[in-house]
């Protein structure tokens, strides 16, 4: 019985964790080849979300409104990075936080006036809404089943576009030396502006298959967005082998922790301080995994720079 | 002579603004002026470790919060005297401070951002966690701490020119400090550590010690906090807490003077300000904030002053 629940939440982990890959790879990117501090990283996947719920209502298909939502939020982030964010590469890292602080406010509002402040229902397409059964004892819904394997098949595409691809070793060079990349007569600004549109895209499909399993509302991309932080710190900014190492890992240990601590604390304590602490410790796990990486790691796991 | 003076009409302004709210017939106004003070405290202990020690941390609420419960949990545990709460808030706090900062100041640039960012999530969730305290949902202090002398904190007139008491003793005290050796010292390990420390001065112990202050006064604007609405809640250790803080200190002025007051004042002023006209208000201060980083990089105190900070000697 123990054995088919650990294998449960160790699915629900990985699930979560694929998805904060989704999101950190872009804002690794974005970190490591400008050294630009991207709050509104979290935003993006907040439109990504709105605008796969109300395309899913419009079209009365999840099929067809995922890939438009991913266009659609892909050009706002193109659009975004052309008018604004390129001004902010050459400014130190403070003004950088003022801007993306400022876009978060503004986009939070903006959603606001659009959508209202009531969190909208995204709903798992009909054919994905039941379970299935993976191992007699343990059925699992089949929507996850499918989030983990867009997930994997988004990941190796990604290892495959930059580890193997002519852009893929723009990107590369981009991140462990920019100016030696411009030397050598990289278009860094074109490069770059590539990278956010598909970091963008990427904040999208998370947001669009997480839709459904979390509430589609305001403040949805703040929570997140840290974690996504904490994923490229421990992984080491800029490199994308690191975004996914340190994603499954925070994904895995988060889950398992809420899952299991509590429970465990109730074995060894009494139960008035194990209410409180089980929970308490579980939630601050994956801050004590990146204070302790970068304790030992200052650069983290997969340091991007040579 | 000229920043004394200028000083001296600050404080008379200041000190001029209830009876004329109440002239005016905006006595509720009073109430939120108090509230901007006690950010331009908080605004003002970010900046010395933000603008005069250039280390950009990003788990500034944590101290506030730290001050906040302290004297939340007292009263709950039936202390309510200030005389005990706020000493224990500041206390607290620095002791939080000297945690965070020691393991916090090994590491550099970005990463101190992230390290200080992940200090205060934790203390967030753990004070989330703690049921017994109210956990997500906040605690209620019942009333304000107690002073004796015959004076009772839940008059806004006392309550505000408390806060402007104490927001002047630590502006005194911050303007004192940074004019000193030791202020002097810290800027210039700011501008060149590796210098600093090759002729003789303890640069970390320097580092730890200007966030240990900072701490220890947002500590105390954490207990002002807590008593201005006489409400605490994890709320006030999040994130974008410490965001707001940061952006009061970058739109002030880093390493300015008055950069945290001026900060705290336009920031909570603009929400207000534009509250007035429509529902959608951060959407205003999120366009004069871009503003802002586009064409003022050094910041609103900065515009009426050459350089942001003074040459070394």
């Amino acid at each position: 019985m123990s054995g088919i629940l650990l294998l449960e939440q160790s699915l629900n982990g990985l699930q979560f964790g694929l998805m904060l890959f989704l999101l950190a790879a872009g804002l690794t990117l974005v970190f490591g080849i400008m050294d630009m501090i991207n709050l509104a990283h979290g935003s993006l996947y907040m439109l990504g979300a709105y605008l796969m719920a109300t395309l899913a209502q419009a079209t009365g298909s999840f099929l067809v409104a995922l890939p438009l939502a991913i266009v659609a939020t892909g050009i706002l982030g193109v659009l975004l990075e052309m008018s604004l964010l390129r001004k902010l590469y050459q400014r130190d890292h403070l003004a950088q936080v003022l801007a993306t602080f400022a876009l978060i406010l503004i986009a939070n509002e903006v959603v606001r006036m659009i959508w209202g402040a009531q969190p909208m229902m995204l709903a798992t397409p009909a054919v994905l809404s039941g379970p299935v059964d993976l191992l007699p004892g343990l059925s699992y819904p089949s929507y996850r089943l499918l989030v983990i394997g867009v997930g994997l098949a988004v990941a190796a595409l990604l290892y495959w576009l930059v580890t193997r691809t002519r852009t893929g070793m723009l990107v590369r060079a981009g991140a462990s030396n920019r100016e030696m990349a411009t030397a050598m007569g990289v278009n860094i600004k074109r490069l770059f502006t590539i990278v956010f549109g598909i970091g963008a895209m990427l904040c999208a499909l998370a947001g669009a298959l997480l839709g459904p399993l979390l509430a589609v509302q305001v403040g949805m991309g703040e929570e997140i967005l840290i974690l996504a932080f904490v994923v490229i710190v421990i992984g080491g900014i800029g490199s994308i082998r690191g975004a996914l190492v340190g994603a499954l890992l925070v994904g895995m240990v988060d889950t398992i922790g809420r899952a299991f601590l509590p429970a465990l604390f109730r074995e060894f304590l009494p139960p008035q301080y194990a209410a409180g602490l089980g929970p308490g410790l579980a939630s601050i796990l994956i801050y004590l995994l990146m204070a302790l990486v970068l304790f030992w790691k200052p650069q983290g796991l997969f340091p991007a720079r040579g | 002579m000229n920043q004394r003076s200028l000083a001296i009409a600050g404080i008379v302004a200041l000190a001029l603004l209830p009876p004329a709210l109440q002239a005016l017939d905006q006595v509720f106004y009073i109430g939120f002026a108090a509230r901007i003070l006690i950010y331009a405290m908080a605004a003002s202990s970010l900046n010395l470790i933000l603008g005069n020690g250039g280390m950009l941390s990003f788990g500034h609420a944590a101290f506030i919060g730290a001050g906040a419960y302290t004297v939340g949990i007292l009263a709950a545990e039936g202390v309510g005297s200030a005389w005990v709460a706020w000493p224990l808030a500041i206390v607290c706090a620095a002791a939080a401070a000297l945690v965070i900062g020691a393991i916090s100041l090994r590491t550099r640039g970005v990463y101190f951002i992230m390290i200080t960012l992940a200090f205060a999530q934790m203390v967030y969730y753990i004070l989330v966690s703690m049921k017994a305290y109210g956990g997500d949902d906040g605690l209620n202090l019942g009333s304000r701490s107690a002073v004796g002398f015959g004076l009772d904190l839940k008059d806004e007139f006392t309550w505000y020119y408390t806060c402007l008491a104490l927001l002047a003793v630590v502006l005194y005290l911050l303007n004192r400090m940074t004019a000193a050796r030791f202020g002097r010292a810290l800027e210039a390990i700011r501008e060149n550590e590796t210098r600093m420390e090759a002729i003789g001065f303890a640069t970390y112990r320097h580092k730890l010690v200007a966030f240990v202050i900072a701490g220890a006064i947002a500590g105390l604007a954490g207990a002002l906090l807590a008593n201005q609405s006489s409400f605490v809640s994890p709320k006030l250790m999040h994130w974008t807490q410490s965001g707001t803080l940061m952006v009061m200190v970058i739109i002030g002025g880093v390493g300015h003077r008055y950069g945290g007051l001026v900060g705290a004042l336009v920031l909570l002023g603009l929400e207000e300000l534009i509250a007035e006209f429509t529902l959608y208000s951060q959407l205003g201060v999120g366009m004069v904030l871009l503003g802002i980083v586009l064409f003022a990089p050094q910041g609103i105190a900065g515009l009426f002053q050459r350089s942001a900070t003074r040459p070394l000697p």
